[in-house]
């Protein structure tokens, strides 16, 4: 099939794709994307960088006509064009590579590559066909698969591979690749980062979303920063380093004051010893993780996401099994306890993602605040629930934590980002534990309910609980935390007091592996 | 040594084929549901309708063929009202094939009772017979034993020939492999453009003409009337023989033969000096030894997979 890159530009636009003051809101009212300018050349790598939440899966989904733009234009080749459909993205020669592959497993990589447009011969599937040019464009292209392998049989890199071939098979010259490198081994990206150099020089553009700097500054020939919903801006590679990209990323405009009593810190709350966490995949995620969590500090946990602290997190609530070490809680061995167990023990957690694990959308408020609970007294007697308790249990909290909604029986899923992490707050709280465990408290909630949030926390840590606090926001680790940890490819690489000498520079050094405290050091502090 | 004489003879092969049949198609469209992601609960359900419309229609009509084409047009109908509850309503599918095969059940003896006054059967009507064999080739009765076993009916020798149809639907044209698609992975197949609501449909209707073509043989080749709940559980077996004949229409047709040859031993035994009720749970207790044995196999082959990946990590 001729490639439409061979078709002329029309205009004189430098750009293969432009999207022009794009907006995105949601009808919950969750801005997505802030009036985003971005633009790709034709043949370069360029990257989309940001956190997770800051608008760039967002923008790519509407460049792939996955999600309408609230406002703005698109152009491709000095076009203005509407994209409905990914069907329509792909007639315009942009393919996208999603991070959950959209992959049949029990077929064939051929069969894979060349679904929903097969070559047919007398009326029947021609097979051998859609292996020849399965094999032509891998060898073409340098990506290299075994055409007749099950995709089930194959590793992540291949499946991925066959997503990109799926992508050139149906004639794409721009290809998004959606953070590709989440799910590979650093052999694996070795070779990817190989492939899609080789794909650039046969003509094709890439974007390249990722929040990795360091692949960004290996792979990229530009990079665009998102933030906030909002383009910070796009610069040349090659002028910036990783520092001040990770300052554009993280940012500090909103610098929320918080009001603090004075450090009185108790006994430790949590124990954690040579933690250590391998994924199903075999990836190691925690390598030997050891720190104490007192009584009345907030410890932080900062670093640039996916270095294991979600892992971390996830394991000491029980969530997933410990490869190896212990959690101690107040002493007691909670090590791969379920996590009802944990919670009985006096561990609350917050977790990162509220959507899928932190409620249940389509329950209402006061169902989702006795979720941990309900089996007991009073809100349940002689093995029936009692709805007075738990009607009276949710006009409290939503009073206490002053959670915008009618009453308690709104769905949770209608609520907007800010109650939702009310709900789960209040829940979290309300259970009076000894240890919170806070993931990302604040990601997608608006200012007013962010310091909400963070006055609940500090009042949780005067009243004496230990806190646990990760986030990816820097500013917000600082403002809140009296000890701050440094994660980096699932180590600790560093542990500070809370001075006010201490700046997010310092901390970016570690977070990004250029700097590393020893061993000694961070024994001592941990 | 009487059973082992009655099993080993040609006579009970024929048996085999005759039970077999309303066993084959329903499973057959089963398994075509099921690869499209849509299993079809109700084909029990379908075979009843499609029994009662097809000896119905076949008195009114004074024609088997036209009879038979009402039975499948009746039974493909109510395959489409499932469709219609499931992907357009958003009804549970299973909660939806019940609620039919009950509907079934009870309605098509209550027309039966409308029409002919009797609530057990419609023995006392004089209903079409689909052709067998000898009907077209009447020299085959000639040949003895082999003879009979070849004079079978026009819809067991469908079974066969359809088993293959579907397997070449499936495996080697366009819309069987996005019928496959949208059964695995429908997010997959919807990205590249595959419209998965319709292809469900396709999975159903098409599980509803193959259900219906069992059905109109129990009725109008197997026997010549029509009676209440004369599918006896075939539609339910039929589900067990996809799972058993390993989701691959040689394997369901396979599977399908062996709990019709429990079946057949099962009616051969009864003429014997045999406990009947020992001889009833033959088919089932060969179901439920099937089932564990597939599960057992398959348990075995994920093991040695996960085996054969570790080792295969092990050695990079």
């Amino acid at each position: 099939m001729p490639s439409p890159l061979l078709v002329p530009m029309s205009q004189n636009t430098p750009y293969i794709v432009e999207m022009r003051d794009i907006s995105k809101v949601y009808p919950n009212g969750v801005r997505a994307n802030d009036h985003v300018t971005f633009a790709v050349r034709p043949r370069e790598i360029h990257a989309l960088v940001g956190e997770n939440g800051a608008g760039k899966s967002t923008l790519m989904k509407i460049l792939y006509g996955m999600e309408r733009p609230s406002s703005g234009q698109i152009f491709v080749r000095g076009k203005p064009v509407s994209i409905h459909s990914p069907h329509e993205a792909i007639a315009l020669g942009i393919g996208m590579v999603h991070q959950n592959f959209m992959l049949v497993p029990s077929f064939t990589i051929a069969e894979n590559v060349v679904l929903g447009a097969e070559p047919v011969r007398r009326r029947l599937l021609d097979y051998k066909a859609a292996v020849a040019i399965t094999r032509q464009l891998s060898a073409q292209y340098g990506l290299e698969v075994d055409p007749e392998a099950p995709v089930e049989a194959v590793p992540v890199g291949m499946r991925q591979r066959v997503e990109i071939l799926k992508a050139l098979y149906r004639g794409a010259d721009v290809l998004i690749l959606d953070e590709p490198t989440a799910v590979l081994t650093p052999q694996e990206t070795h070779e990817l980062f190989t492939a899609i150099r080789q794909l650039v020089q046969s003509g094709k553009t890439v974007i390249f979303i990722s929040h990795k700097l360091r692949e960004v500054k290996e792979i990229s020939d530009r990079v665009s920063v998102m933030r906030n919903a909002r383009l910070v801006d796009t610069v040349d590679t090659a002028a910036v380093t990783e520092e001040q990209l990770a300052r554009m990323m993280v940012g500090r405009e909103v610098f929320l004051h918080v009001d603090k009593a004075p450090l009185r810190r108790g006994e430790p709350v949590l124990q954690v010893r040579s933690l250590e966490y391998v994924t199903e995949a075999g990836v190691e995620t925690l390598k030997g993780v050891s720190f104490n969590v007192h009584e009345g500090e907030i410890l932080g946990v900062a670093g640039v996401e996916g270095n294991g602290q979600t892992e971390l997190v996830e394991v000491i609530a029980g969530l997933r099994p410990a490869t190896a070490g212990q959690v101690l809680l107040c002493g007691q061995d909670i090590t791969n306890a379920s996590p009802r167990q944990v919670r009985q023990a006096g561990v609350a957690h917050i977790p990162e993602d509220r959507l899928t694990n932190g409620a249940a959308l389509s329950m209402s408020i006061a169902e989702n605040l006795i979720v941990d609970r309900y089996e007991r007294p009073p809100f349940t007697r002689g093995g029936l629930l009692q709805p007075t308790a738990i009607k009276e249990n949710a006009e409290w909290l939503i009073e206490q934590f002053a959670i915008r909604a009618p009453d308690g029986d709104v769905p949770v899923g209608s609520l907007s980002g800010g109650n939702m992490q009310k709900v789960v707050l209040a829940r979290e709280l309300s259970a009076q534990p000894k240890l919170l465990i806070a993931a990302q408290p604040t990601r997608g909630v608006d200012i007013g309910a962010s310091e909400f949030i963070y006055e609940q926390l500090v009042r949780a840590r005067d009243n004496g609980v230990a806190v646990l606090l990760v986030s990816a926001d820097l500013s917000e680790v600082l403002s809140l935390a009296d000890r701050i940890l440094v994660m980096k490819d699932g180590q600790i690489t560093a542990v500070f007091d809370n001075t006010p000498s201490l700046t997010e520079e310092e901390i970016g050094y570690y977070m990004l592996g250029v700097k590393r405290m020893s061993a000694e050091a961070i024994a001592a502090r941990a | 040594m009487e059973a082992l004489n009655v099993i080993f003879s040609v006579a009970f092969l024929a048996a085999v084929l005759r039970v077999s049949t309303p066993l084959i198609l329903p499973a057959l469209g089963g398994l075509i549901s099921e690869l499209g992601g849509v299993i079809n609960i109700a084909l029990e359900g379908i075979m009843l309708v499609a029994a009662c419309t097809g000896v119905l229609v076949s008195v009114w009509t004074q024609s088997a063929w036209l009879g038979a084409l009402a039975g499948v047009a009746m039974g493909t109908f109510v395959a489409l009202v499932l469709a219609f509850f499931h992907l357009n309503l958003k009804a549970d599918l299973i909660l939806a094939a019940i609620a039919l095969n009950l509907l079934a059940s009870g309605g098509t003896i209550f027309v039966v009772y409308l029409v002919t006054g009797d609530k057990s059967s419609t023995s006392r009507l004089v209903s079409g017979q689909m052709p067998f064999l000898s009907d077209f080739i009447p020299g085959v009765r000639a040949l003895g034993e082999i003879g009979r076993l070849l004079d079978q009916n026009v819809l067991t020798y469908a079974a066969f020939v359809l088993t293959a149809v579907v397997a070449l639907f499936l495996y080697r044209t366009r819309t069987g492999m996005h019928l496959r698609a949208v059964g695995e992975n429908p997010e997959a197949a919807r990205s590249v453009g595959i419209n998965v609501r319709r292809m469900q449909y396709l999975a159903l209707v098409l599980s509803g003409v193959l259900a219906a073509l069992g059905g109109v043989y129990l009725s109008m080749g197997y026997v010549k009337f029509f009676a209440r709940d004369m599918t006896g559980g075939r539609g339910f077996i039929a589900l067990a023989a996809i799972y058993l004949g390993a989701r691959k229409p040689l394997g369901v047709l396979i599977a399908a033969l062996v709990f019709g040859a429990a079946e057949a031993l099962s009616i051969q035994l009864g003429n014997l000096r045999v406990p009947t009720q020992l001889v009833q749970i033959i088919p089932y207790f060969a179901t439920l030894a099937a089932l564990v044995i597939y599960a057992v196999v398959q348990r075995q082959r994920a093991l040695a997979r996960q085996r054969a990946f570790v080792q295969s990590r092990a050695a990079r």
